[in-house]
């Protein structure tokens, strides 16, 4: 069944006839990473208006695969259970060159995780869920559709908005100013700042289609991908599963072919009828894509701040726009809030260095699976083909392949808030389950001791005694204790109860100086 | 000769610096390159059996 986009209603905003408050952050988009963030700035106490120039989620799924490090973050936001039920998670993953079948993976999740390593869920959904958990949280976040912000002044200790809505303009002031406004961001065009990289040549055709049952031999959720599909010759194909009986088809087109006249229900028809056999099927969106990696060098200019699309774009291959995107929210919400509560500005600079890294590793990422799916000369394809060809037999060559590197977050270690050089100081938490629980559920949110032995630990922060389990164990040893921020991501580690080196690594962590 | 991976996670990048090595040659200014590359590796490498070994596996794949 299609999805029912419907609309969300529009309310004069009290801007039109008296003078607002100075809010203390507006977010200008309400696309996944403007919604998340006002709910992460809501759970810290903080209050927003969130400015988005449409009434509607995202038309057609855009993002589809949403990594266990996203999962692991909506879960601290509220929706990831419900992401997860609705969610798709994969089981079989099958390659294949020309008509042949090169190798098949199995993806089943690994024990101990709440999360899978990714699930399969519509844009559009995600969207609603956080749209649903903003209205959850409507003593701290102003949602205001039709509101597009035309124009903005940043007076050093505050930022002035110009906003149209369907009964006129309006302004209003936020002690800061986070444009979520997506790639095309009019905040960035508006400050003139570069943003720079590369455009693939290529056009990928992008349809999803409602199948009456799967076009897989069992019913089990698969993803396959194509070399040199037979059906479509010479370029790539990639086929998986979402809920409600949608499958995504990308479709590499290469470089000459005109996006109008492929992006036509005659042209799309045949292809996909030649993938998925002869059954009915409703197409149910489809667009044509040329995709670009590029960033911001500065995501932090004063009082506005940049994140998710509006600061830095990718190829989908990995899936690392819409997770890298929610990753700079989960970095931030804590550091805003902080600030705003009279932590140093400084704190914010470290926003810059930890994502501004994080996108760059993204960018790597999926540049590199672009070249890979897209050779650009007649050697590149020789390496790619013989790659290929040595998969079928050999373990080593399956690792070169490269059809996206899925999400992972990077590691913040030897950055300005991480203290010492444990291994792990630097890296995002890794999930266990707590008897009752999972440590993702109870770990993130504040900065928390994990305790991993029974020496006694100070309680000048909260702290949280991990279980002598053997997945404990292999998992964060057996000694010490291990600070973690409140975007889960571990940045001290002690062997001893030595108050002064965990007041040290907490106040380096806020942004002081220690 | 070994058949599984041993690239870790190194694999992505040195597979895109064999493309860079590539960038900008002629097709046959890249066959001599590849040649140039494999007899630097067969010394690199400097065990006969392994070599033997190596040449008889690729020349036994075949691609098409
Ligand atoms: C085909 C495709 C497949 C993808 N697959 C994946 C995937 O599998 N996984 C993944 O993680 N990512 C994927 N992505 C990327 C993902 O869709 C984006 O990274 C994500 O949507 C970025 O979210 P955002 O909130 O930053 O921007 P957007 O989703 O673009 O939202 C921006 C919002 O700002 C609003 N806005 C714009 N201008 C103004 C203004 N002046 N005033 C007020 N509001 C304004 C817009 O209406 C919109 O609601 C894919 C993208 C595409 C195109």
């Amino acid at each position: 069944m299609a999805y029912d986009y419907a609309p969300f209603p529009y309310v004069a905003p009290p801007g039109l006839t008296t003078s607002e408050p100075r809010h203390p952050v507006a977010i200008v988009g309400a696309g996944p990473i403007g919604l998340a963030m006002a709910i992460d700035l809501a759970q810290h106490g903080i209050k927003s208006v969130v400015l988005d120039d449409n009434n509607v989620v995202s038309i057609g799924s855009r993002a589809i695969c949403w990594a266990k490090r996203t999962l692991e973050i909506f879960d601290r936001l509220g929706i990831g259970s419900r992401v997860l039920d609705k969610g798709v998670t994969w089981k079989v993953g099958r390659l294949f060159h020309g008509a042949d079948e090169v190798y098949s993976f199995d993806l089943l999740p690994e024990a101990g995780h709440k999360y899978p390593a990714f699930i399969n869920l519509q844009q559009y959904y995600v969207e609603q869920y956080l749209v649903e958990r903003s209205q959850e949280l409507s003593d701290w976040i102003d949602l205001r559709f039709l509101n597009k912000v035309t124009d903005h002044r940043d007076h050093g200790d505050h930022v002035a908005l110009t906003i149209e809505t369907p009964d006129g303009p309006y302004t209003l002031e936020a002690d800061y100013y986070v444009a979520a406004e997506g790639a095309g961001s009019p905040t960035r065009k508006r400050m003139d700042l570069p943003f720079e990289g590369q455009t693939f040549e290529e056009h990928f055709l992008i349809v999803d289609v409602e199948l009456p049952h799967s076009p897989f031999e069992t019913e089990d959720p698969e993803r396959w991908f194509w070399f040199a599909p037979p059906f479509h010759q010479g370029q790539s194909a990639l086929l998986h599963k979402q809920p409600d009986n949608i499958y995504r088809i990308d479709l590499q087109l290469g470089a000459e072919t005109d996006p109008k006249t492929e992006a036509t229900e005659e042209k799309v028809i045949p292809r996909i009828k030649a993938i998925i056999g002869d059954m009915d099927f409703r197409l149910d969106w489809m667009s044509v894509y040329k995709f670009r990696c590029a960033k911001l060098d500065q995501f932090v200019h004063n009082r506005v701040l940049f994140v998710g699309d509006s600061a830095h774009v990718v190829s989908p291959f990995g899936a690392r726009g819409g997770n890298g995107g929610i990753q700079d929210v989960d970095n931030l919400g804590w550091k805003l809030a902080a600030v705003l509560n009279g932590a140093p500005t400084s704190l914010l600079d470290t926003y810059q260095q930890e994502r501004s890294f994080g996108s760059a590793e993204n960018i790597l990422n999926s540049s590199r699976a672009t070249n890979f799916m897209t050779p650009k000369s007649d050697i590149e394809t020789l390496f790619r083909n013989e790659t290929l060809a040595l998969a079928a037999k050999h373990p080593f060559a399956r690792k070169l392949i490269n059809s996206g590197r899925l999400s992972q977050p990077c590691t913040l270690a030897g950055m300005d808030l991480q203290s010492g050089d444990h291994p792990l100081v630097g890296q995002a938490l890794i999930d266990l389950p707590l008897g009752n629980g999972w440590l993702v559920e109870q770990a993130q949110g504040q900065f928390t001791l994990l305790t991993l032995d029974s020496q006694s630990w100070p309680d000048t922060v909260a702290s949280l005694a991990l279980p002598h389990t053997p997945v404990c164990g292999a998992r964060y040893g057996t000694t010490g204790a291990f600070l973690i921020r409140p975007d889960g991501h571990i940045c001290a580690y002690f062997e001893t109860p030595d108050t002064a080196a965990i007041t040290a690594a907490l106040t380096r962590a806020t942004g002081g100086h220690a | 000769m070994i058949l599984d991976d041993n690239l870790g996670s190194q694999g992505d990048s040195l597979y895109a610096q064999l493309m860079q090595a590539h960038e900008g040659l002629s097709t046959a200014q890249s066959h001599a390159l590849n040649a140039r590359l494999v007899l630097m590796m067969m010394n690199e490498i400097g065990n006969a059996d392994i070599i033997t070994a190596l040449l008889k596996e690729a020349r036994n794949i075949s691609s098409d």
